[in-house]
């Protein structure tokens, strides 16, 4: 099964002619058997090739260390769906057939994703194609049965999103999210780059990943011009990933209480969330990391005196927020609503392929950090967190636990900064060549693909946001909870609008 | 006669207070400063001033909702004796009327929810209904009990009747009965755990999600309602929790408005030390309370 694979390392870069071109059925039977055999596609897209598309599949090993890529060559305009057989492939497909007009043949679920423009060969030609949440929605009809709508404008100061419910009394029987609404034509305005304005659009692919985010694209980046990152940018990287981890589940462990209606939680957790991203902005001045990563290194030194001061200040929030959380397990009442509030089959979570905490919720061992360690991590491991239920209550868990994990993670990396140069001038990008990298951000695996063309420019690059693989998940678990329950459901899973968007 | 227009004076001005109130008991557990106790005054003030927007589906029915609503809660507040003072209005049987006047505003602000054709305040109207059915008789069994004990069906004699020494004689069962009747009181005003009044969330609200279409003045009247709602039941719980009277007219004003501060305290403390339940749970606690106003029936008619 894996000598069938090219296999590569995350973060590393190799010639594009090097990735054996198969036929387009040994293509899509080996993407069935590794899928069968536990492997998980992290991305699955496509590009202009001739008169043709080219199609790449990243596949990562069930037990990690491992990242395969397989590729084909599509001529004809058609391509068999696998989404029947292999559901986590369903969105994959949707994308393909909307970004590249190839009629995916058999879809069971053939929608529009984001309802984008195909992308183009050249050049950017602004982001709007249809107007999005105009189309048809699945629709369940008999006594009782009555349908909620909801979005894309909110009561509350969230993202643009369509939420379609098919309700029987207070039960969901189907919810269908319709996205899309804040697509800006990212992928597109990427062709021919890096530009300029590259790193701060990578940055704001989702605002509040922007390491995790940057990191992988710096990482592509850094593959392709074959340019070694210092330890000390490394660790560095890491503390600002791990930092951006923190504020983000502070933030949702206080958005998840305040759903529930306990307030003394959801009030000290926000103020704490903006205290992790005081922190952040300590290191380089912006609250969400940007400008923190650039290309070969790092943007911002930390000082002795700033490693000081940051991890007495995380003494100091890890004391207020144990005590904000422990208030939140003590009181029966809240997580009483949160056990068997939405839960999730370990069974669905596999088959939809999904990541991050809401994946290891429902005890799938999945995390980049462990599986596929980059940076500081592939020298300093940090221990990988799971539950078993599968509900509102395991995804606070995981949030509860891993927040413990980091900041045990950022006093260890703190106390004991390597040294080394802060960034170095990386070289051209390399032409021809494909650059996969993989990070963990808060809400689960990053993956960004480059592919250069001759120029050593991108080609094609292919962002996978961890809310496209985990959307479904969150629809799943609707199924037979009351709809009163989504928005906690919605908030213990917190995914991303305009990462998914692109 | 100054009594009645103290009575008069109170309802029209002291009902948002207890919001004040109870907001700032909650920022002060969750480690805020809170908005001043007087902003409920500030937002019906801005409410005011503020114009309307309809939509083009909604009738009469839905402009007239939030008005009848007040009226009728406003006519009720003329019935509730404040303290151990005699109401405005008083008649043998006026705790029935006192009872449905709430039934006839919530009947109307359903039907001006179920007025706009939104699929969320069909949604919300339908919950309002069905915990409605289950709170009601909670009031009338607690409503039965009093008239059983003091033998009138008049809230202001019935209310006047209770004094330290009945309680010596029929603790227990005014203790149950006061235990349902905070339920009621909790549940029939969208606080926690019943409902959230503050929270941004349509699809699980309750009582805000039906007037989520309603603007300005309208919505003025209708956050003044539910204040004034709050106050009136607040009152009824009060005067039967602490049926203490100096013999001083002014003196038992005082003891009132302080009675009726304590238990905006209570409720901001409950909603601060507890969560939502669950929506299919709250039924369940209805019923519990129903049980504690009957069995307390059952003590008294014993």
């Amino acid at each position: 099964m894996r000598s069938s694979f090219y296999t590569l390392n995350n973060g590393s870069a190799v010639p594009r002619r090097d990735i054996p071109d198969l036929d387009r059925n040994d293509f899509l039977q080996l993407i069935l058997d590794a899928l069968d055999h536990g492997w998980r596609a992290s991305s699955y897209f496509s590009l202009h090739h001739g008169d043709g598309c080219q199609l790449y599949c990243v596949l990562t090993a069930p037990a990690g260390l491992e990242l395969g890529i397989i590729s084909t060559t599509v001529t004809d305009g058609t391509l068999p769906s696998l989404s029947t057989l292999c559901p986590q492939l369903h969105m994959f497909e949707r994308e393909i057939a909307e970004q590249f007009g190839l009629a995916i043949e058999d879809h069971p679920w053939m929608k529009p994703v984001r309802f984008q423009r195909p992308m183009e060969r050249q050049g950017c030609s602004g982001p709007t194609g249809m107007t999005p949440g105009v189309t048809d929605f699945y629709q369940v009809q008999g006594a009782q049965v009555h349908e909620v709508a909801v979005g894309p404008v909110h009561a509350g100061i969230i993202e643009p999103g369509h939420f379609r419910f098919q309700c029987h009394g207070e039960e969901v029987f189907h919810l269908e999210i319709c996205l899309g609404y804040q697509h800006r034509g990212l992928e597109q305005m990427l062709l021919n780059g890096p530009h300029p304005l590259t790193m701060r659009q990578m940055e704001a692919i989702a605002g509040d990943t922007t390491i995790g985010h940057g990191l992988a694209h710096v990482m592509t980046l850094e593959a392709l011009s074959g340019c070694a990152v210092s330890d000390r940018a490394h660790a560095l990287r890491g503390i600002a990933l791990e930092l951006e981890r923190l504020a983000n589940h502070t933030g949702d462990m206080g958005a998840i209480a305040g759903d529930v209606a306990f307030l003394p939680t959801s009030s000290f957790c926000g103020r704490i969330r903006g205290d992790f991203l005081n922190m952040t902005a300590e290191l380089c001045g912006s609250r969400f990391g940007r400008g923190f990563l650039v290309p070969g290194g790092i943007g911002f030194d930390c000082s002795a005196g700033q490693a000081e001061s940051l991890l007495s200040r995380l003494a100091t929030a890890r004391k207020d927020l144990g005590n904000a959380i422990e208030l939140l397990w003590n009181t029966p009442s809240a997580t009483g609503r949160l056990e068997n509030t939405g839960t999730l089959s370990k069974e669905t979570a596999r088959e939809l392929g999904l990541v991050g905490p809401a994946a290891r919720a429902c005890g799938l061992e999945r995390d980049v950090r462990r599986d596929l360690p980059f940076g500081i991590y592939a020298t300093q491991p940090i221990p990988m967190v799971c539950a078993s239920t599968g509900d509102v209550h395991a995804r606070t868990l995981v949030r509860r636990l891993e927040i413990e994990a980091s900041l045990d993670y950022l006093e260890k990396c703190l106390a004991d900064l390597p040294d080394g140069n802060l960034h170095l001038q990386p070289a051209g990008l390399a032409p021809d060549h494909l650059a996969v990298a993989l990070t963990e951000g808060w809400r689960g695996e990053i993956c960004h693909v480059a592919v250069t063309d001759s120029r050593g420019k991108f080609g094609r690059y292919k962002i996978t946001d961890p809310s496209f693989h985990n959307w479904t998940g969150l629809a799943m678990a609707l199924r037979g909870q009351q709809i009163s329950d989504f928005p906690l459901c919605n908030k213990s899973f917190n995914l991303s609008y305009c990462g998914f968007d692109l | 006669m100054p009594d009645t227009l103290l009575h008069i004076v109170l309802i029209v001005v002291m009902p948002p207070l207890l919001l004040g109130v109870i907001a700032k008991t909650k920022a002060a557990f969750a480690g805020r400063t809170g908005a001043p106790f007087l902003q409920p005054y500030y937002d019906l003030s801005r409410l005011l001033r503020k114009g309307t927007v309809t939509s083009d589906t909604t009738t009469l029915i839905f402009r007239s909702g939030p008005v009848i609503t007040l009226a009728a809660t406003l006519f009720a507040a003329l019935l509730v004796p404040l303290g151990k003072h005699a109401a405005p209005v008083s008649f043998e049987g006026d705790m029935i009327l006192f009872a449905y006047l709430f039934a006839l505003g919530r009947f109307f602000t359903t039907l001006a929810a179920l007025d706009t054709g939104s699929s969320f305040e069909g949604m919300g109207a339908a919950r309002e209904v069905s915990f409605a059915c289950l709170a009601e008789p909670t009031l009338f069994f607690a409503l039965i009990t009093m008239t059983r004990l003091s033998g009138t069906l008049s809230l202001t004699p019935m209310l006047n009747y209770l004094s330290p020494s009945v309680w010596m004689g029929t603790g227990a069962a005014l203790l149950l009965l006061l235990a349902g009747l905070y339920i009621v009181l909790l549940a029939e005003n969208c606080r926690i755990p019943f409902d959230d009044p503050t929270t941004h969330l349509e699809l699980t609200m309750i009582h805000e999600v039906m007037v989520l279409d309603h603007s300005g003045p309208y919505f003025g009247c209708i956050l003044y309602g539910a204040a004034l709602k709050l106050y009136l039941l607040g009152a009824l719980f009060m005067n039967i929790a602490l049926p203490l009277t100096s013999g001083n007219s002014v003196a038992d004003w005082g003891l009132f408005i302080l009675s009726m501060l304590i238990l905006a305290v209570s409720i901001g403390i409950v909603e601060s030390v507890m969560a939502r339940l669950r929506l299919i749970r709250i039924p369940q606690l209805l019923i519990a309370a129903m049980i504690l106003t009957a069995f307390s029936f059952v003590l008294v008619v014993r």
